[in-house]
């Protein structure tokens, strides 16, 4: 499997060559295609082909993020929402990985609890928000807990799932060497559930932000979620867009870490 | 010879809710200090089930399984057991795999470990330490798997099928080779197969059980003159003139039952 870099055949090295090509084409036309648009969408603007005021252009929405960063009015939304979704994240992670765990324990718990964790994660969270927010108020607990609510049902469910998958004769072979169930949890069920669970975390997260929105949404006074339904209310159309904008640009960035996270994990194990 | 593993009129039956299925039926034998018993029997007969009860991963229904004349459940450390597949775990490397078993039984102590290495250059895995399991080769992972056993140090050893995953020239030379480490280091074995010629080239001597549910057919004690005891490898064995006739005999009496069940 693995050649080293300098005795390549010709044909080994022309290979690699028109793959680094392959590469670069696809790299070019993911770039072509965001440019395109933009100055489609800038040119249509600018000619009143659409109307700018209710499709705004890219740089009006940019001058628009230069002045709220001028004067620092667009960074607490920012750093809200980034917290409440971060730590409803975080929370999501722990409690799910936790009773998935005790569930693998438990088979009776398991069968018990099985048809209600079914009705809640169809259940559609948006509709949980309004009970949130007279149950706990109007602050950032609320919104966490909305961002929780969302992910934290399919999650418990998909660990669960993963968790019981686990190679039989593997278990097997723990039991054969004495051990007990914890063991057989600590050295082969989580161990070999790690791919699941950074690929679960990957999922999360963007479930966690979708929360997060949601609940800003209907009880918030900062936050992008908040920043949303403001200018959508007063018509401020560069506010709106830039804030959708703002909010691809966090989910990519959040995506990225945990995507950085998987690749270490990959190396240590 | 002493006696170390008596087993006696043990029964089992699996349970589901389709009803009951009777794997073993009234199985007695014995096993000596130091021997190779290997037991034959058609495909899902219950061999399986009888090594699980003699680990103790099961409780048999009735009957008893004595180890030195006391009930197995009290000394379950004294069994060894070989799987199927090696069953490595890919993200721990082969030393680390090795240490499973005094990790889980929290002997984990430096001479364990150096014990380990020592066992792992012996039986020629000394330079793969640090590899991960998909490094090496089926045999090697056997081995590897063998070494896991063996540092635990038990009295018995069980092997389930441990060479059926081998594709069948990898398979010649892995079960020659465990069969010479275990008689190296004096070890019981009970082996478990349905390959007759592996069972013949292995064993001191052969239980052959019937189809499901399983019960003792017949024993065939196995000998060949060999001048030197040396010469009596798995390898020399197959090319023994002894070995045709224990294999007819043997494959005569699983057939035998084969046609009545038919």
């Amino acid at each position: 499997m693995k050649t080293k870099q300098t005795d390549l055949s010709a044909s080994q090295s022309s290979y690699l060559a028109a793959r680094k090509k392959e590469r670069r084409l696809v790299l070019f036309f993911r770039i072509a295609v965001l440019v395109l648009f933009l100055v489609l969408w800038e040119w249509t603007a600018g000619e009143g082909i659409i109307d700018s005021f209710i499709f705004s252009s890219p740089s009006k929405i940019l001058t628009c993020f230069l002045s709220m960063a001028a004067d620092k009015s667009i960074f607490p939304h920012l750093s809200v929402t980034l917290y409440e979704t971060i730590v409803s994240f975080l929370l999501v992670t722990g409690i799910s990985i936790l009773a998935a765990v005790l569930l693998w324990f438990s088979r009776k718990l398991s069968a018990v609890l099985e048809p209600y964790l079914v009705v809640l994660n169809s259940l559609p969270k948006s509709a949980l928000a309004p009970l949130l927010i007279v149950w706990l108020g109007a602050d950032r607990t609320t919104i966490i807990v909305a961002g929780m609510s969302v992910a934290v049902f399919g999650s418990i469910m998909t660990l669960y799932t993963c968790f019981t998958g686990t190679d039989k004769n593997k278990l097997k072979l723990i039991y054969t060497l004495h051990g007990t169930s914890l063991h057989a949890l600590t050295k082969v069920v989580l161990p070999s559930a790690v791919p699941a669970i950074i690929s679960n975390m990957k999922v999360n997260i963007g479930l966690c932000l979708v929360g997060v929105i949601i609940g800003e949404f209907l009880a918030a006074r900062e936050g992008l979620g908040y920043l949303i339904i403001y200018s959508s209310q007063v018509f401020k159309m560069d506010w709106l867009l830039m804030s959708i904008i703002l909010l691809c640009i966090m989910a990519m960035v959040l995506y990225a870490v945990i995507g950085l996270l998987e690749r270490l994990c990959r190396k240590v194990l | 010879m002493d006696t170390i593993l008596s087993i006696n009129h043990i029964s089992h039956s699996y349970h589901t809710l389709k009803g009951e299925t009777p794997a073993l039926y009234d199985i007695s034998f014995s096993v000596n200090q130091g021997e190779f018993l290997a037991v034959v029997g058609p495909s899902g007969c219950g061999k399986s089930t009888l090594l699980s009860l003699i680990s103790g991963l099961l409780q048999p229904e009735k009957g008893e399984i004595l180890l030195h004349g006391k009930p197995i459940e009290e000394q379950k450390d004294k069994i060894g057991y070989m799987l199927q597949r090696d069953e490595l775990l890919e993200w721990r490397s082969i030393y680390r795999n090795v240490l499973l078993g005094p990790e889980i039984q929290h002997s984990l102590n430096p001479e364990v470990k150096k014990r380990a290495h020592e066992l792992l250059d012996a039986y020629g895995l000394g330079q793969f330490q640090s590899s991960r399991p998909s490094e090496l080769s089926g045999g090697m992972r056997q081995r590897a798997a063998l070494v896991r056993t063996l540092i635990l140090n038990p009295e018995v050893l069980l092997l389930d099928e441990p060479f059926s995953a081998l594709d069948y020239q990898t398979r010649l030379n892995v079960s020659d080779d465990i069969g010479q480490i275990i008689r190296r280091e004096g070890k019981t074995a009970l082996l478990v197969t349905h390959d007759l010629s592996e069972a013949i080239s292995l064993a001191d001597r052969i239980l052959v059980l019937s189809s499901r549910p399983a019960s003792l057919k017949t024993t065939v004690s196995l000998h060949f003159g060999f001048p030197k005891p040396a010469d009596d490898t798995p390898l020399n064995r197959r090319n023994a003139p002894e070995f045709k006739t224990y294999f007819n005999l043997i494959w005569k009496e699983l057939n035998q039952h084969e046609n009545q069940t038919d």
